[in-house]
């Protein structure tokens, strides 16, 4: 029989209705787990002093009315960078530590309105700049398959959270990467839905034109069902779209994948990357063609020039966005921020300043339009398009010294659907020295519920969706 | 010599909204209690975005339509960032190179044209305040104005003369107030005033400009064309001993000291700020509908000009029609209208009479009008009868007047007007009770 931390939001459920626990219990035993790995992990940044409480008002609420709300008594970790009222918030910077919130953000408000618990705020890259957690002011995060790697980032916390099953289900988001390949290094399930699909109010602002939240979760479903809870339009964020949100649940559990027409895309085989990692990617796409779909390669432009757009257009409002910790407010200097927040800052306002701003700003949002541009063809004929989401396994703590472009090299395969703004379920496809690679299944902007169907079909026909005895590897 | 000065203005409008640019806030904050009207968006809090104002855009194309500039189809917002404690978010929300209205002009009374180079929207900063808290010299801010909308206009450096400055200033403020979008309240600061300013100088060594001189907020007409003749005169002086000519590198911003009466620099090119505009990530684009700019422009009153044409039309004397626009006095303009087929009422009188507070719009028109416009009887020689009856029954009286009391004439007049019971046209009375008392 499966443990409590082992289950899915579905059987979570269930138990609640067979009243084999309760919610107060379920809550107890994640906290329970978190005293014990956390000290090793370094996931949780704080804690909600309420969640039990809350688990207890919940349990009264399924005795009196059952379940009849979708994520009624689930227990998520929630990243840092979402406010969060009564639980502090810090993006993981020393120049917010200790900051209460005033106000609550918009998905963790529609997460809290479907029933969720909020375990407590992970740890994340510093402001959500990198894709190792160790940029964090407060220390990196470990791996729970080998705590001597990285977790990857920024949602790293989260994605640990998962893996290592410290909650149920936790929330993330991508700017590029940042769910896609923390979720891909712990091998767990990570989901971007489309820019302007799930509001960004109340989550602070890394690149606004790129920022999406996304849940990190067990499975397809899970992500499929917390994705649905936390999209929509969002009245307070004027990029967020008014078309209606499917029930991406209900688009799931198809049993095969005729009729599907995918593109693999040449130029994410990079010619560096490992064979082993090759290899597996390769494997998926013959799955996909055993599951009826048609697989072809397509090629794309060179991933190299994503980095370039993105790094120019993310460092140009990586500096506007934090102006705002000018150190008079919010208790701390801004000699607080750390290395990698500087760098960003000094780079982002260099790109801005005039006489560089047609040579790199507007550079880029040209070539940005050229990217969009030859997705929109590609999906003109393809119904997704695949690739490893990062180029190998989780790297060793310390990676990232020196290495002030770590996190671009490191999302070279992601950061193109993310300057176009594009939906991507990321899930484990095998592994390679004992640890997780993920592939990216990505779709046109609004797909959701065909990138979610083809990610569940194919997680639901593998066996990559694995969790480690942290017993064992912490 | 030949002196031409060359004058461009940046008009500040705060508009009247309900609500603030980019939140739900009162956008009204003048006398209210520090920071009661704030939320984490005009605060600038971590993780809050703006939600662009429907109502101000709406008042951010009127203005630009009654000043006959072309509404541009895709438009947007650009940050302009700059430090200052009173700037909660680091940057402004402002409009850089696609503002929503550009290229219109204003009419001068003489006919001349000034060109309005652009109307854009943007938003209002917090407000300082430095004053003494338990005896400690302290500043501290008030969030109310963040964020409340705020529309530049900026005109081509067309006026000649501070006169010219002037005029174009009333005439924005006027054409502000009667379209509804703001009472344009100088002493609340919701119109502030940015002349620029340098003298083209012409003289037998050639055609020569002066640098450019940019004079910062400035809260009345009267200082504004104080400071503009101020710095007219400071250019020429200037120019005259340094000969320094205007070029890419050499504007400075100004202050006005209304005490002083003078200019004083505040800085130099060479400290000017590079505000590193892009595009605001958290604002889509607009793409303005052609319907939805008409539907707005049906929407704009007749505007000042119109206005007083259209009672001139009607015989109105300028003068009077300029004060009962400026007043926007509607009611009187709407009965001068009404009245205007009406054969029995003059629409020139009846303008004249109620600008010279003789008759009031809302009492009964006709009635007042008649009684007021009533002619006396001008009759001198059954005047000249009743006069010298009255003369008779005082000769004291007219022995004082002939001996040097000219006063007495009132007596006169008053005992004649009594005895035709007002009837009398006063001016003809006075004219014949001064004849026969001189005889």
């Amino acid at each position: 029989m499966k443990q409590l931390h082992e289950l899915t939001i579905k059987e979570v459920h269930e138990g609640y209705r067979s009243k084999s626990f309760s919610c107060v219990d379920l809550v107890k035993h994640f906290l329970s787990r978190i005293e014990k790995y956390n000290p090793k992990l370094n996931v949780f940044l704080a804690l909600n002093p309420n969640a039990i409480a809350q688990a207890a008002a919940i349990d009264k609420e399924i005795a009196e009315k059952g379940i009849d709300r979708e994520l009624l008594g689930i227990p998520m970790a929630i990243k840092d960078n979402f406010l969060t009222i009564g639980i502090s918030t810090t993006a993981s910077s020393h120049i917010l530590e200790g900051y209460m919130p005033q106000y609550e953000s918009s998905v963790t408000s529609k997460l809290l309105a479907a029933g969720a618990i909020f375990l407590g705020k992970t740890n994340m890259d510093s402001f959500a700049h990198g894709s190792s957690t160790e940029t964090s002011d407060f220390g990196p995060t470990h791996n729970p398959w080998n705590p001597d790697k990285l977790p990857g980032g920024s949602s790293g916390g989260s994605a640990a959270a998962v893996s290592a099953q410290l909650a149920t289900a936790a929330l993330g988001s991508e700017t590029a990467g940042s769910i896609r390949q923390p979720a891909a290094w712990c091998g767990v399930t990570g989901f971007k839905p489309t820019y302007g699909r799930a509001g960004r109010y109340g989550c602070i602002a890394m690149a606004s034109s790129t920022d999406s939240p996304g849940p990190i979760a067990k499975t397809v479903a899970d992500a499929a069902l917390v994705a649905k809870v936390i999209s929509g339009q969002d009245p307070f964020d004027a990029t967020t779209s008014p078309a209606p949100v499917e029930n991406y649940p209900t688009f799931l559990n198809n049993k095969d994948l005729k009729g599907v027409k995918i593109g693999m895309v040449k130029e994410y085989l990079l010619t560096d990357m490992r064979d082993d990692v090759k290899k597996l990617i390769l494997d998926a796409a013959e799955k996909f063609r055993s599951l009826g779909a048609i697989v072809e390669e397509v090629s794309l432009m060179d991933p190299k020039y994503a980095i370039g757009v993105y790094t120019v257009v993310q460092r140009s409002e990586v500096s506007s966005n934090l102006a705002r910790f000018d150190g008079i407010r919010f208790g701390h200097t801004r000699d607080s921020f750390c290395e990698e927040t500087k760098r960003r800052i000094m780079l982002g306002t260099y790109t801005l300043s005039s006489g560089y701003y047609d040579a790199y700003y507007k550079k880029a949002q040209a070539v940005r339009t050229k990217m969009i541009d030859q997705f929109a063809e590609i999906f003109k004929t393809y119904d997704a398009v695949i690739g490893a989401v990062s180029p190998g396994p989780a790297l060793s703590l310390g990676a990232t010294k020196n290495q002030p472009m770590f996190g671009e090299m490191e999302d070279i395969l992601v950061e193109q659907s993310s300057v176009a703004g594009l939906t991507s379920a990321g899930v484990p496809c095998g592994f390679v020295d004992g640890l997780p690679i993920g592939l990216q299944i990505t779709c046109d902007q609004f797909q959701e519920s065909k990138a979610l169907m083809i990610a569940d079909c194919y997680q639901r026909n593998t066996d990559f969706q694995q969790f480690p005895d942290i017993d064992k590897t912490l | 010599m030949n002196i031409t000065p060359l004058i461009g203005l940046e008009v500040h409008v705060e508009l009247e909204t309900k609500s603030k640019m980019f939140c739900g806030c009162p956008a009204d904050h003048f006398g209210k209690v520090p920071n009661t009207q704030t939320c984490p968006v005009c605060l600038g809090l971590p993780g809050a975005l703006p939600v662009p104002n429907k109502k101000a855009l709406e008042s951010c194309l009127k203005i630009g339509l009654a000043l006959n500039c072309s509404i541009n189809r895709l438009s947007k917002f650009d940050r302009k960032q700059y430090f200052y404690p009173d700037l909660a978010k680091g940057y402004q929300i402002s409009q850089y190179d696609q503002p929503f209205c550009s290229e219109g002009f204003l009419n001068l009374d003489s006919g001349k044209k000034i060109g309005i180079e652009r109307v854009h929207q943007e938003e209002d900063t917090g407000k300082l305040q430095h004053t003494v808290l338990n005896g400690e010299k302290v500043t501290l801010v008030d969030f109310n104005r963040s964020g409340v909308p705020l529309v530049e206009i900026v005109s081509k450096p067309d006026m000649s003369s501070s006169a010219e400055a002037k005029e174009y200033l009333k005439k924005v403020h006027e054409i502000i107030r009667a379209i509804g979008v703001s009472s344009a309240d100088m002493e609340k600061g919701q119109m502030r005033l940015e002349p620029t300013v340098n003298v083209c100088i012409e003289n037998e060594a050639g055609i020569r400009y002066t640098p450019l001189v940019e004079i910062k907020n400035i809260n009345s007409f009267n200082f504004a064309v104080q400071a503009i003749e101020f710095e007219i005169k400071r250019q020429v002086e200037d120019f005259e001993k340094t000969g320094v000519e205007k070029s890419s590198t050499n504007k400075t911003t100004r202050g006005y000291d209304s005490v002083k009466k003078v200019t004083f620099l505040q800085r130099t090119k060479e400290e000017a700020k590079d505000y590193r505009y892009f595009p605001e990530p958290d604002i889509p684009p607009f793409i303005i509908e052609e319907d939805f700019v008409e539907k707005i422009g049906k929407e704009l009153p007749l505007l000042p000009d119109q206005e007083i044409s259209s009672l001139k039309n009607l015989g109105v004397e300028r003068k009077d029609a300029k004060i009962l626009v400026s007043t926007q006095n509607q009611v009187a303009i709407q009965i001068i209208h009404d009245y205007s087929d009406d054969d029995r009422i003059e629409s020139k009188k009846l303008a004249s009479l109620i600008v010279n507070g003789k008759l009031d719009p809302a009492e009964h028109v006709l009635v007042r009008y008649q009684e007021l416009t009533k002619v006396g009887n001008t009759d001198r020689g059954e005047l000249e009868k009743v006069i010298q009856g009255i003369m008779l029954a005082n000769p004291v009286l007219v022995a004082d007047f002939k001996g040097g009391k000219i006063a007495v004439a009132g007596f006169f007049v008053g005992q004649a007007m009594k005895e035709t019971k007002g009837t009398a046209d006063p001016k003809t009375l006075s004219e014949v009770v001064l004849d026969l008392l001189n005889k």
